[in-house]
């Protein structure tokens, strides 16, 4: 069946959507690289959805790389891990993606260490039950690696009344520039399969699918070939944003998921390549997760590079290894172009949920140079959940915080497809985001 | 003929009817209104600012008439109006204390660095979602402005150097600046209130001077030299007016960084 839709002609997708360019030419073809060992390590404690990390040491502390540091917070919340053999130098506030300033753990990597992490035993998954394998998750640090940083163990504590039929493997990388998990699904076919056997196993479902933008013909290749009867790889249109859990659902099952629901509530369970990639370490190696693959990418940056860097390097020691900034930079994104966040500083860590550097050459526009909305209503047509992005602008722009919830402001998730069509140059995604503030801070005033 | 005649009948039946009705209703359902109100209402400045807690000027005078609120809690009519107020209901004025709004950050353009420039929707709460604004000091002014467009009085202005001043004759403590701050810098004092913190920012030490050259780095001194009345607590003094200390010059004498200060009186409250 799945074969049936996949035909070239007629690729599986979801409603709507657009079409940016997806520039990852620079980069699509450039192997994985262990990013060298630099001297210092940042690890804000919270690096994931849900409450910070307890630290379990004290400056001066000496710890080994894949060293528990920091314990879960609660239960949404994930422990952190030494990326390094070093000393723990100082717990202090430092600056970190977003603009905060927040409690740190400060590491000095030790200069005369071959840095091998220090494992723990492999997992057998067999003789484990629900509650230990959520744990032994929640204890590797794992959190969802598309971008959310969603702690990737709340999915899998499955409540007992719901069940999981499908497991979707998210390959699509639908975020233009970004190559991360194109070169996962490349180099490491059979680990990102043997994961999507481990959530087979934990979830309890029957089947799997793999879904992969059919501009990565390489990647479909390497997975098929390897790929078990139970897990079908399923090439998907390229349109943004297909790599949506719901868009990616609607892709290849059909069904959608209602406003404010889960995946759950139509027995599925979604998770990024680069997660399979995670608990395939966790459960054959006993490897926490320590370091991640990180595209560096963009017309300003001297080398483009895919790299695996230990989560904590700072941005600025990523950017000084691809050959440093070209004098033409003007912008510096963490993540891709359309979900990325500006930074206005690079001293900043790499956290667990960042795919990618893009350095820009150019600017985007500007609000000021915004024209009014002629209402074409090519956002409401571009819109993946079916929201009127203008009139949320509307109803933000007039701070009618009491109107937006009616609005489904909730729903969105801020893929930016609207900004991305508007012929007005308005920055509708970044209004709404201003409208979600409103609505937070008139449910505390409340 | 008699058609014509019949209508005219029926028609002032008709009236006499609902005039009848209007007259019990004006009889029975009356609302008795204090001829005061009317009074009050016109002479309250109507710009129903809501600083005195009432819904409106018409609520506020409400209130008055109650004998729930005292006049002098109109912060923006002036005295002689407060006088004329007093006259009507025959009560003291009450004690006038003078309010302002005040910012709890000095970091203008000059003394904090700006790591990027932002470009984007003008706001100081869409800057606030992008990378924290670009400035280097994450709790303070962003400069652009929210405030002055959310002042009803035009009692805000920006300086040439991005940091909001407050006119303090025209403010009148209404508070619409405390919620327009997405930072959440603002905060309304009695003017009698000297001494001022001029910071919001956590850090301590060089990592404040850092950021900004009017932060305060938590150095404690304010504190130790008015240990009745200034408390240190997360990286920033605290002035208890609730004690009753009286507040002295001398706390700020010693302040490296000039981020406590004595407010002058007639001075503007910020700049």
């Amino acid at each position: 069946m799945a074969f049936a839709r996949a035909s070239l002609k007629n690729l599986p997708s979801f409603r709507r959507g657009v079409h940016p360019p997806d520039a990852k030419a620079a980069t699509c073809g450039r192997p994985i690289e262990p990013m060298p060992f630099v001297s210092e390590y940042v690890l804000p404690l919270g690096q994931s959805i849900g409450a910070p990390s307890a630290p379990l040491v004290d400056p001066g502390d000496t710890v080994s790389r894949g060293q528990r540091i920091a314990a879960p917070g609660g239960f949404v919340s994930v422990a952190l891990h030494a990326p390094v053999k070093g000393v723990v130098t100082a717990i202090e506030p430092r600056p970190r993606a977003g603009g905060q300033i927040v409690p740190s753990i400060v590491l000095r990597a030790d200069p005369f260490s071959n840095q091998m992490p220090q494992l723990s035993e492999p997992l057998d998954l067999g003789s484990m039950d629900r509650d230990s394998v959520v744990s032994a998750v929640q204890n590797a640090g794992i959190v969802g690696l598309g971008g959310a940083a969603f702690p990737s163990h709340v999915k899998l504590a499955i409540p007992e009344e719901k069940r999981v039929r499908t497991v979707i493997v998210n390959g699509c990388e639908c975020e233009p520039y970004l190559t991360c998990d194109h070169r996962i699904m490349v180099e490491h076919p059979k680990e990102v399969i043997r994961g999507t056997e481990i959530l087979l196993k934990i979830s309890g479902a029957e089947q799997a699918f793999i879904g992969v933008e059919s501009n990565k013909p390489d990647a479909i290749e390497a997975l098929t070939s390897v790929a078990p009867d139970n897990v079908r790889v399923v090439p998907t249109a390229v349109k943004y944003p297909q790599g949506g859990e719901r868009m990616l659902i609607a892709a290849i099952l059909g069904p959608e998921v209602g406003a404010g629901g889960l995946p759950l509530d139509v027995e599925v369970l979604v998770n990024n390549v680069g997660t399979a990639f995670a608990l395939t370490n966790l459960f054959d190696k006993g490897q926490p997760l320590i370091d991640r693959v990180f595209t560096v990418t963009g017309p300003a940056i001297a080398e483009p590079k895919n790299l695996l860097v230990p989560i904590g390097t700072k941005i600025s020691d990523i950017v000084e290894h691809c050959g440093g900034l070209l004098p033409s930079a003007k912008q510096v994104v963490l993540g891709g172009p359309m979900m990325g966040l500006s930074l206005s500083r690079l001293d900043v860590p790499l956290v667990k949920g960042a795919s990618g550097l893009l350095c820009l050459d150019s600017v985007a526009p500007s609000s000021s140079e915004a024209f009014a909305c002629i209402r074409c209503a090519r956002c409401v047509s571009a819109c993946p959940m079916g929201l009127n992005p203008s009139r949320l602008t509307r109803i933000a722009e007039a701070g009618k915080a009491e109107d937006l919830p009616d609005a489904h402001i909730g729903s969105c998730f801020e893929c930016a497809s609207c900004s991305f069509v508007c012929p007005s140059g308005i920055p509708l995604v970044q209004w709404i985001r201003i409208g979600k503030t409103l609505v937070a801070e008139r449910r505390e005033e409340e | 003929m008699a058609t014509v005649a019949t209508a005219v009948a029926i028609m002032s039946g008709l009236g006499v009817l609902f005039a009848a009705v209007l007259a019990g209703a004006q009889k029975f359902f009356r609302v008795e209104e204090d001829p005061r109100l009317e009074a009050l209402v016109d002479l309250l400045p109507g710009s129903n600012c809501g600083a005195c807690g009432a819904p409106g000027c018409a609520g506020f005078a409400d209130h008055l008439i109650a004998g729930k609120a005292a006049p002098s809690e109109c912060t923006v009519a002036d005295g002689e109006t407060l006088a004329a107020v007093a006259d009507i209901l025959g009560v003291e004025v009450g004690t006038i204390n003078k309010r302002v709004a005040r910012l709890k950050c000095a970091g203008d353009n000059r003394s904090v660095r700006t790591n990027a420039m932002y470009m984007g929707v003008n706001s100081c709460r869409a800057a606030k979602l992008v990378d924290g604004g670009g400035k280097s000091c994450p709790w303070g002014c962003l400069g652009l402005a929210d405030c002055e467009e959310a002042c009803t009085f035009g009692a805000i202005e920006m300086s040439d150097e991005g940091l909001p001043v407050v006119e303090l004759d025209a403010c009148t403590a209404c508070g619409d600046c405390v919620r327009a701050c997405p930072l959440d810098l603002f905060v309304i004092e009695p003017v009698s209130r000297r001494l001022f913190v001029q910071c919001s920012s956590p850090m301590a030490g060089d990592a404040a001077r850092d950021q900004c050259a009017v932060a305060c780095d938590a150095c404690g001194r304010c504190a130790a030299d008015a240990p009745d009345l200034i408390d240190m607590r997360d990286g920033l003094p605290v002035i208890h007016w609730e004690r009753g200390v009286e507040a002295q010059r001398r706390a700020t004498w010693r302040c490296p960084t000039g981020a406590i200060v004595w407010k002058e009186e007639g001075k503007k409250s910020n700049g």
